[in-house]
């Protein structure tokens, strides 16, 4: 019998060959667009950054808190990379912590990568971009705005990228249990999971802004307060 | 702390990676070793039991029934452990860490655009 292992991510043979495949080539696609559009982001200032970034994804998701007796979660990272560094780069980022993941720590399986990278780095990047994205208005005007939709948008990206998951199990799922169980314990599990994402997401993008704003992506050139006072005087609350 | 950090942006990228290593390398020894959502999804169905070698096996119907084995489940850092030894998640935290971000600093240096 197979011995389980713990890990964080998807492990190799919960979904079929054909399944893995298939999601391999979005995932390859959705990198490839992001690799190229990242560079538009990319600069002396930024770059040293989006690496910085991507290590304490990469940190943090190693602190599982628990949501349930018997059951823990950790951070995602997609609406925390959006914000900060911006979806194409972010999406370049949260793959290298997964690839990390898979090749040096055996967390996540190796034909599995496609499918962890499509619902972590896809989805949830793109997910918590476009929420941070059309809550705009609200992340400009106030630091307690900002945290508001970082918080929002951390646990929106949350339930949707688990919604990943049920979506490759109902293509291609290995059996087990029935879609529609899956598809209730997913959401379920991941609205807990998606608070302790947003409570992260809301501190490290508030002590970010409180630092640095300028090397906020949400809030570049928008000639908001906080994005004046950081460029103009220097001094931010 | 915010002036100064402006006037020395390498004081902000310092911290920032001084955060990192503390979290992968002191904070992880509080992380919950119960398992994560995902896998409270793919383990509901099956009873965990303790085999004769000492690990884990699962026995009932479940997802997870059908996951194989890591191909890379025998490296050093394996398990976010070194050698698989016990208490040592925060040294494998660590070095994750550091891999990490020269992983990523060096696609992103590389990717920058270097227009004057």
């Amino acid at each position: 019998m197979h011995t389980h292992a713990v890990a964080m991510h998807m492990s190799d043979g919960l979904v079929n060959g054909p399944t893995a495949l298939l999601f391999a080539v979005v995932a390859g696609v959705a990198l490839a667009v992001a690799l190229v559009r990242a560079r538009a982001d990319l600069d002396d200032r930024t770059a040293p950054m989006a690496g910085l970034v991507t290590a304490f994804v990469f940190a943090v998701q190693m602190i599982n808190f628990p949501i349930l007796p018997g059951a823990s979660g950790h951070l995602l990272g997609g609406a925390l990379v959006a914000i900060l560094v911006g979806p194409w780069v972010g999406i370049v980022s949260i793959s290298i912590v997964l690839v990390v993941q898979a090749l040096l720590f055996a967390d996540g399986g190796i034909t599995a990568l496609g499918l962890n990278i499509t619902n972590m780095a896809v989805i949830g990047v793109l997910v918590g971009w476009l929420v941070a994205r059309s809550l705009r208005r609200l992340a400009v005007r106030s630091k307690g705005g900002l945290v508001a939709v970082a918080f929002v948008s951390a646990l929106v990206n949350t339930v949707i990228a688990a919604m990943g998951f049920v979506l490759e199990y109902a293509i291609g799922g290995a059996g087990g249990a029935t879609t529609g169980t899956v598809f209730a314990l997913m959401g379920g599990l991941h609205v807990l999971i998606g608070i302790g994402e947003g409570v992260i997401t809301a501190a490290t993008v508030g002590a970010v802004a409180a630092a640095r704003p300028d090397l906020v992506y949400l809030l570049r050139g928008t000639g908001t307060p906080l994005a004046r006072r950081s460029a103009t005087e220097g001094i931010v609350r | 702390m915010s002036t100064s950090t402006r006037r020395r942006p390498l004081l902000f990228f310092a911290g920032f990676l001084i955060v990192s290593l503390l979290v992968a390398g002191l904070v992880s020894y509080l992380a919950s070793p119960d398992p994560d959502g995902l896998d409270t999804v793919a383990r509901n169905g099956c009873t965990a039991v303790t085999g004769a070698g000492g690990e884990e096996e699962l026995q009932g119907t479940c997802i997870a029934r059908n996951e194989t084995d890591h191909a890379m489940s025998s490296g050093p850092l394996a398990g976010y452990a070194v050698g698989g030894a016990e208490g040592t998640t925060g040294v494998a935290g660590v070095a994750g860490v550091l891999v990490t971000v020269v992983v990523a600093g060096g696609v992103f240096l590389l990717l920058r655009r270097r227009d004057g």
